[in-house]
């Protein structure tokens, strides 16, 4: 089932240090699973620190936090539950239209055309959207709901270009404003404000899915995702579980396809295209999956990436993306975080048989 | 066989037929409360059909099964789990990534109808991380309830099916072949464990071993071509002729 | 009304010998190749090369196409795909979609970015009227070809040794091991015929279906559509599936333009929610 071959032992942090097993109550030994780390720290320190590192890229940069989110919306349901889907690009449209037709309503002003709201519209219609359609992946093997999924992302599409009343068809919604953040703050053209916004915003919901997969409604995702068989026969209602988890990412996918439409002040039926839904999971898969950070790190490396070789040759920058791909099918197995956490693991590994060889 | 306090586990005319072929074939049978019954059969007698029938993972033809006199014929697997009805399985069925105090939580967390929290921390529980971990001990899985699953030594695994089951507090557990390949040293482990189950807990085990099960059983059934053969105590049908010649003969022909 | 009955069959067809290869190779290995396309894709361009560049006759074409995809098709099976069938579903979704993004970029780089054109043959262009009805003549021309292979596979799957054993390995492939099939073998030899067939079904195509590098892309879904409605287990399934999909694609874009694509994912997407195992095929046991 998984793509991740990992130890799942510490879905979001890297093997505990080893500690006398006898000190330490089991449940302590659990709690100290999900504690923080320092590198968990440092990322976060990173990403806020690019603020002056790169002055010229705050936009790039908040793009990068959005399509990290997306991914890690994708997370929730691959990494976690084992959902496998191709779709999630649709949640992502349809949050960005919600929250471009919330700030075109409101013209600009304040109540309707407040970003927060916005957020919470968009968030709601895609969670509203991800109920609806989460039955249709509860049934049949991981073929079929790849099947599913990818159908109704294209449906989604298809209905972006029909509807041209409500989406402006293919000229997308332009000049989407959005009133100050919290009446304060108004999105400026150098993009400081979308940096804060969208870190932020993305930071507080990584706190959120943080502590969801690390709550026994958490483990019991990674029981589904181990053994659906297992989990029904002890009494889990898989679907019902399914069906929440799928929800809650449709919700994020939607939060930040409004954030992307806030921060770049217009809506374009490519956000809710396919290609969408396949880079998120690229994403995903480039910095790996079941890691909670695996779509944060992918979308920087991806977005670095793309600056790197688009600028050598932006036409073949898809063959890269494809190299790159099945590459990491055929030899990586976790993504960039898989790579890092079996570097260190050989350290310590390393590092115990040294001081184990001293007398 | 008749049981004088109303039975746990009953089933009516029970019939699964796979296309043309009927794997079983009009079972009625029931269960006392803390019956001790062994299901025994020559291979392809139907007896994991009969399990997956008992505890809804196959649906059945035609027939009922009846659960402390509620026909839970039509319920799914999680209700009839909720509803004290547990089992193991001949292959494991085990979360390979995740430990066994994890594994053993998944089961005590739905019971206790804490796995919806989302909010508190896992752990954060400790009455039922230390249920958890109290029947990994008693299982003898206490040294390795931080260990990676899949990475354990094959005959934990088996314990652990056992544990999960357990964890649930069933009434009725099914045990389908526990000590199927695990290597001869280990199996009074395993023995041991089944043996040590609480009189409140009704048993039904598959096994092929005929030690195992003259060992342990106090009723046993014979399945042969998916129906009962015969029924009865340990000591008839260890006497019985016909089943030493469906089954015990062929038993002594395959081991020489 | 007519002419769009034959339009529809004709695009049918050609979905078939496109998608035939990629419906057997599920059904035989459980392998999703949803990079089939670039297979078809790469017919396509052989026959462009072939005769815009070269002036080869369209007649050279076919079996050059036929011939360029299975030797590719193997090729990669030998190499790359082999190694993936004991992955799971999303590592060979990943692994192909990776395979098509660089099929795509590579043709980009070599023929660039824009449609090619292929000038057929002046007795293979034209119409005739058949019933009253006006039907290009390259229509009947390509409903003919591809009526001919799939008569043609259906007798080599229902009469040859090599199909029984073909049937056996799709319906369980262990016991068909236990009787000493050589799975493995049947399905690298089923692999390159069916990147043949695309590559054929593309060098036939080359003119109705637009060939430019987006090709394995726009076609994967309609590969998808077919398997989703025909299954995998069969090849009659996948044809009716096909002819179905071909007639209400063209029917679909002349009478509702505006809701075209809309009717055909939701199709799918209902066919699969409700047969899983698609429309055309036999219950099987379990």
């Amino acid at each position: 089932m998984s793509v991740v071959d990992k130890d799942a032992l510490a879905p979001a942090t890297p093997a505990p240090s080893p500690a006398p097993a006898a000190a330490i109550s089991p449940a302590r030994r659990l709690l100290l699973d999900s504690r923080w780390r320092w590198w968990e720290l440092l990322f976060w320190v990173a990403c806020a620190a690019s603020f002056w590192v790169f002055p010229k890229k705050l936009m790039l940069i908040s793009e990068i936090f959005i399509l990290g989110l997306l991914a890690l919306s994708i997370d929730l349901v691959l990494g976690f539950a084992g959902l496998v889907t191709l779709g999630q690009g649709a949640f992502f449209g349809i949050g960005a239209y919600a929250a471009g037709l919330m700030a075109k309503a409101g013209m600009g002003v304040a109540p309707l055309s407040d970003p927060l709201l916005g957020l919470a519209v968009a968030g709601l219609a895609a969670g509203a959207v991800g109920f609806a359609t989460s039955f249709l992946v509860l049934r049949g093997s991981d073929l079929t709901r790849l099947m599913v999924t990818l159908g109704v992302a294209l449906i989604f599409e298809e209905m972006v270009i029909k509807f041209k009343d409500i989406t402006g068809g293919s000229d997308g919604l332009q000049g989407v404003m959005s009133s100050p953040v919290l009446g304060v703050w108004s999105f400026d053209l150098f993009g400081r404000t979308a940096f804060w916004y969208s870190l932020i915003l993305t930071f507080l919901i990584f706190l959120f899915c943080r502590r969801l997969v690390n709550s026994n409604y958490g483990l019991s995702l990674l029981a589904i995702k181990g053994n659906p068989l297992r989990a029904r026969t002890i009494g889990m209602p898989v679907n019902a579980r399914l069906v929440s988890i799928y929800t809650i990412a449709a919700a994020i996918a939607g939060i930040s396809g409004g954030m992307l439409t806030q921060t770049t002040q217009f809506v374009s039926p490519d956000m809710a295209a396919f290609h969408r839904s396949a880079d998120a999971l690229l994403i995903l898969i480039f910095g790996g999956s079941g890691f909670l950070y695996g779509g944060l790190v992918g979308a920087v490396a991806f977005r670095v990436m793309q600056d790197f070789l688009g600028n050598i040759t932006p036409q073949y920058w898809l063959f890269y993306v494809g190299l790159v791909l099945v590459l990491l099918v055929l030899f990586v197995r976790g993504g960039i975080i898989g790579m890092l956490m079996a570097a260190s693991e050989k350290l310590t590994s390393r590092r115990n048989d040294q001081t184990g060889g001293r007398p | 066989m008749s049981a004088s306090a109303s039975p746990v586990l009953e089933t009516k005319s029970l019939v699964k037929a796979f296309g043309g072929i009927i794997a079983t074939d009009n079972v009625t049978f029931s269960l006392p409360p803390g019956a001790r019954h062994a299901l025994i059969g020559p291979n392809g007698a139907g007896k994991t059909t009969f399990v997956n029938l008992l505890s809804g993972v196959l649906p059945a033809t035609s027939g009922q099964v009846i659960l402390n006199g509620q026909d839970v014929t039509n319920w799914t697997v999680r209700d009839r789990s909720r509803a004290g009805l547990a089992r193991t399985f001949q292959i494991n069925q085990l979360y390979p990534d995740l430990s066994p105090i994890k594994s053993v939580l998944i089961a005590i967390n739905e019971r206790e109808n804490a796995a919806q929290s989302w909010f508190r921390k896992l752990g954060a529980r400790s009455d039922l991380v230390d249920e958890a971990a109290e029947l990994l001990k008693r299982l003898n899985l206490g040294g390795v309830m931080h260990d990676r699953v899949g990475s354990m030594p094959y005959g934990l695994q088996r314990l652990l099916e056992i544990a999960i089951a357990l964890a649930s507090k069933p009434k009725v557990l099914l045990l389908d072949e526990p000590a199927a390949g695990v290597p001869e040293g280990e199996r009074d482990q395993i023995l041991d464990v089944v043996a040590a189950l609480p009189e409140s807990v009704s048993l039904i085990l598959i096994e092929h071993d005929m030690d195992l099960v003259f060992r342990f059983a106090k009723t046993i059934s014979v399945l042969v071509n998916g129906a009962l053969f015969v029924e009865g105590t340990r000591d008839e049908i260890a006497r019985d002729p016909r089943v030493r010649k469906v089954y015990l003969g062929e038993e002594e022909i395959a081991h020489g | 009304m007519l002419t769009i009955l034959f339009d529809g069959v004709a695009y049918g067809m050609l979905l078939f010998i496109l998608a035939v290869g990629l419906c057997v190779t599920l059904g035989l290995m459980n392998f999703v190749n949803l990079a089939h396309g670039a297979f078809a894709m790469a017919g396509g361009y052989l026959t462009v090369v072939m005769m815009n560049r070269m002036g080869i006759s369209f007649w050279w074409c076919l079996p050059a196409a036929f011939l360029f995809s299975a030797a590719l098709g193997a090729i990669l099976e030998r190499t790359l795909y082999r190694r993936l069938y004991d992955k799971t579903h999303l590592d060979q979704v990943l692994f192909s979609i990776g395979l098509i993004f660089m099929s795509m970029a590579a043709v980009d780089y070599a023929m660039g970015a824009s449609q090619q054109i292929v000038n057929l043959p002046s007795y293979l262009s034209g119409r005739v009227e058949i019933f009253g009805a006006q039907v290009g003549v390259y229509r009947l021309f390509v409903i003919a070809v591809c009526g001919v292979l799939a008569v043609g596979l259906q007798f080599i799957i229902a009469r040859t040794r090599f199909g029984s054993q073909l049937r056996a390995s799709v319906d369980d492939g262990r016991v068909a091991r236990g009787l000493g099939i050589d799975v493995t073998r049947i399905f690298s030899l089923t692999f390159a015929v069916g990147s043949g067939l695309a590559g054929l079904g593309g060098a036939l195509g080359a003119s109705i279906l637009s060939m430019d590098p987006f090709f394995p892309l726009k076609y994967m879904i309609y590969f998808l559509i077919v398997i989703a409605v025909g299954g995998a287990t069969t090849i009659t399934g996948p044809f009716f599936a096909s002819l179905l999909l071909g007639i209400a694609d063209v029917g679909g874009k002349y009478f509702v333009p505006a809701i075209g694509g809309f009717i055909i994912y939701t199709i799918m997407v209902a066919v699969l929610i409700f047969r899983p195992e698609g429309l055309f095929t036999r219950r099987t046991r379990r």
